[in-house]
């Protein structure tokens, strides 16, 4: 099996590319991959704990929590990113790591595939 | 020991979004990927300005008097001063009616050696073809 690394840069709720990406790693761990994901810029707001699931916006929190428990997932933010944006080691959802943004180039080096999803 | 080479593709246009400055921040990020690897391995980041993403090689930027940020000008010199192959996409700068004058060519003044290439579309998708990942900004 392989080892996917998937960043992703778009923002949570107003853009759907990160349920996209997080749909596509759900959907690989379940084929046996690895799946490493890295959110940087507006993505690393899916790291933060505490988010509400409304009907009328899309949520991720629970799949996250599922994905992380299977042992095949792991997934990164951006430590700049989160503090420019006020988002602090404390308010990291459970899980999550938080680094600079040469854990993400490491990922690549042993992945099969890299999907780098842009921001908005 | 191994080398793994990123293409960090810049198609974006400067401080409009912050995608321009998360290539040259990433592919800067390389000097230090090492604390994550194996002895010996390493990853070679190559840097292509293409489309309005030429744009972001425009000299004399001023972000700091502007946006109280770092310009993208400081980002790119930043890359040439640590060696990384930049290119700009020769076809796009003629189309905006750039020339080499225009365009941030080297880092001499803060110590680099390394210049921008300004090269032909078909030179950079070579470039795009001969790396192992490419990661579009």
């Amino acid at each position: 099996m392989g080892k996917l690394t998937i960043g992703v840069f778009s923002s949570l709720v107003g853009s759907l590319s990160l349920d996209f990406a997080v749909k596509l790693a759900d959907a690989a761990i379940k084929k046996g991959h690895k799946v490493d994901m890295w959110v940087s810029g507006n993505a690393t707001m899916l790291s933060k704990k505490g988010q509400r699931a409304f009907k009328d916006y899309s949520a991720l929190e629970k799949k996250l929590h599922e994905m992380f428990a299977s042992g095949s997932f792991q997934a990164t933010a951006c430590e700049a990113c989160a503090e420019a944006r006020g988002f602090h080691k404390e308010d990291t959802m459970e899980g999550w790591k938080r680094h600079s943004m040469d854990w993400y180039l490491a990922s690549t080096f042993s992945a099969d595939r890299v999907l780098h999803i842009g921001g908005d | 020991m191994a080398t793994v080479k990123l293409g960090f593709i810049v198609k974006s246009l400067p401080y409009k979004t912050e995608a321009s400055r998360l290539a040259l921040t990433h592919a800067i990020a390389s000097q230090t990927v090492e604390i994550y690897l194996e002895d010996g391995d390493m990853v070679e980041p190559v840097v292509a300005f293409i489309g309005d993403g030429v744009l972001n090689c425009l000299k004399n930027q001023k972000a700091m008097n502007m946006y109280g940020v770092t310009s993208l000008e400081q980002h790119l010199k930043n890359s040439l001063l640590l060696d990384m192959r930049v290119l700009i996409c020769k076809e796009d700068m003629e189309k905006l009616g750039l020339s080499e004058d225009a365009l941030i060519m080297d880092a001499e003044d803060i110590g680099g050696e390394t210049k921008a290439n300004i090269a032909p579309f078909s030179e950079i998708m070579k470039e795009m073809d001969s790396t192992n990942h490419l990661l579009f900004f």
